[in-house]
């Protein structure tokens, strides 16, 4: 369980990036975070993933309080991030490093056959197109088995079809082993095919504005899932409308 | 497994897709690379060798006199006789040494005190000022210093040719370091790797591209410093022959000591090009587009 207590993020500058947010996720759920620009998102993600400290609020992670970076949540950013003098494979493997290397390389491999990559394993990362060094980077952050599995806007730089594709082989790879995922995106039609909830954020501080709980996550059913996003523009649109939390004044 | 392909974690013997390329590919592609390099040799030295040979032409026409430029083919011969005697084999081993001592000290240092200043913010804001003042210091203002300090015999050449490659690689490195992109250090600390780690896994591949092209300058400024040194006095070395060519007024032993270092320049370089890279494969470059 993933347990986000009252998290306020202020940066040096005085930007309110976040204020008391709270939100947990059971097991094996999937959660999308939804919202405009500058309703941190990604804020919230970096926090979760402990690259960045909060000012206030807590992290806990099986009641474990998450302070940096854990063995037990994996990221994947917006960008592939693969590290361009290690092949495919060594990408992959890049987090295993204490592995055994029999269990290294069988891990790799299937990693790698779940995104579809598996004849890929010997190139280097300049060889591959955007959406094929996405699934390699999915397949990173998989190959670990972590408990909760933090994504970016991992599709955002996509096109349509290279997008659906990428959902499809998200979605294999989660039924494998189901860790908890935390999905930022700004596309609603995606948290909606996606999620089993979606939390719509508003901006200056970013905060939770709306959460919703689909019924039938997953089904496939088109017309649900139009019917799904058609809420959730609704409600990002009565977020953004929304007047700024004004700025507590202290005497 | 193709030309330019990783090497695969999970393959085992042959390439990435199992196979062994075809002999009589490889065989064409040998033969195409081998034309490429060979045409590129051509081009190479088309300029020179028109020169070279305009400037024959015109001393054996008589439109020139040839006294203080002599023709190459006076030059070549008397490379060919220095070759002959022995003296030339002398003079570039003493130059040669020279380079390479003061080439692995000052590259050494410049490596060793640019990832200090690079990594530690402390040893940055203490050293980086003080190093970067004295590298505005022009190189020879060291000499009557180093003479003083370190006599004339090698010692002060091999310090003056340290100091002329430190600078170079001391900048190209810290600045390597500083320019690693943020982004891959944070996958770094995703997989929480320790400081080593992150230096060895991530750091020490991302300023290798920048690290190399600071020593190929680094060892162009120890052939540049090399001449300076011997010209401190020196009784062996291609800057020797400059110097005995000017005061005995042989032309044609300086322009031969020229092309002995532009020879031994571009062969040095050319090797370190090629021990180096292998380390480079994975570099999405433009050569080969553009």
């Amino acid at each position: 369980m993933l347990t986000i207590q009252d998290l306020s993020k202020t940066y040096v500058d005085g930007t309110r990036a976040l204020s008391g947010l709270t939100l947990s996720l059971a097991p094996g759920e999937i959660v999308a975070v939804v919202g405009g620009s500058g309703c941190g998102k990604t804020t919230l993600l970096r926090l979760v993933a402990g690259l960045d400290v909060a000012t206030a609020g807590s992290i806990r992670l099986d009641g474990a309080t998450i302070d940096g970076p854990h063995p037990g949540l994996g990221l994947v950013f917006q960008e592939p991030r693969l590290l361009p003098w290690l092949s495919i494979a060594e990408n992959v493997g890049f987090g295993l490093g204490d592995r055994p290397a029999a269990e290294r390389r069988a891990r790799v491999a299937r990693a790698l056959d779940r995104v579809g990559l598996a004849d890929h394993a010997g190139r280097w990362p300049r060889e591959l197109s955007g959406g094929q060094q996405q699934r390699v980077a999915i397949a990173r952050a998989f190959v670990a088995d972590p408990r909760v599995l933090l994504l970016d806007e991992p599709f955002s730089a996509l096109d349509a079809v290279t997008r659906e594709d990428l959902h499809r082989h998200l979605l294999a790879l989660w039924a494998e082993t189901r860790p908890t995922i935390l999905l930022v995106t700004h596309d609603v039609a995606e948290a909606a095919s996606l999620a089993d909830r979606v939390v719509v954020m508003r901006p200056h501080p970013g905060r939770i504005h709306e959460t919703v709980a689909l019924d039938a996550p997953r089904s496939g059913d088109a017309a649900a899932q139009d019917r799904t996003a058609r809420t959730l523009r609704a409600l990002l649109d009565q977020s953004l409308a929304a007047p700024p939390r004004p700025v507590a004044q202290t005497a | 497994m193709s030309a330019g392909t990783a090497s695969p974690l999970l393959a085992s013997g042959t390439g990435g897709d199992g196979t062994a390329p075809a002999m009589p590919g490889l065989s064409r592609s040998w033969r195409r690379g081998a034309g490429r390099t060979g045409g590129r040799l051509v081009l190479g030295i088309l300029i020179p060798l028109a020169l070279a040979l305009g400037w024959e032409l015109a001393i054996r026409s008589g439109l020139a006199q040839g006294r203080l430029l002599p023709p190459p083919s006076r030059v070549l011969g008397t490379l060919l006789a220095l070759a002959q005697t022995g003296d030339l084999r002398l003079h570039v081993q003493a130059t040669l040494l020279r380079v390479a001592l003061g080439f692995v000290a000052g590259a050494g240092a410049g490596i060793l005190v640019g990832a200090l200043t690079g990594t530690l913010p402390l040893a940055r804001h203490l050293l980086d000022p003080s190093l970067q003042a004295l590298r505005a210091v022009p190189s020879l203002a060291w000499v009557p210093l180093f003479i003083l300090w370190l006599g004339i015999l090698e010692t002060p050449k091999v310090v003056l040719i340290a100091v002329g490659v430190f600078f170079p690689v001391y900048v190209g490195v810290s600045g390597a370091i500083a320019s690693v992109d943020r982004k891959l250090v944070e996958v770094g600390r995703i997989f929480r790797l320790s400081r080593l780690a992150l230096a060895r896994r991530i750091l020490l591949p991302a300023v290798l591209p920048g690290t190399l092209v600071a020593l190929r300058t680094g060892l162009g400024l120890g052939f540049l410093f090399v001449v300076a040194a011997e010209l401190m006095g020196a009784s062996e070395g291609l800057g020797y022959l400059l110097v005995d060519g000017q005061q005995f007024g042989k032309p044609d032993q300086i322009l031969a000591a020229i092309l002995a270092f532009a020879g031994l320049g571009k062969l040095a370089d050319g090797l370190l090009v090629l021990a180096t890279r292998p380390l480079l494969r994975w570099q999405d470059v433009s050569r080969g587009v553009l």
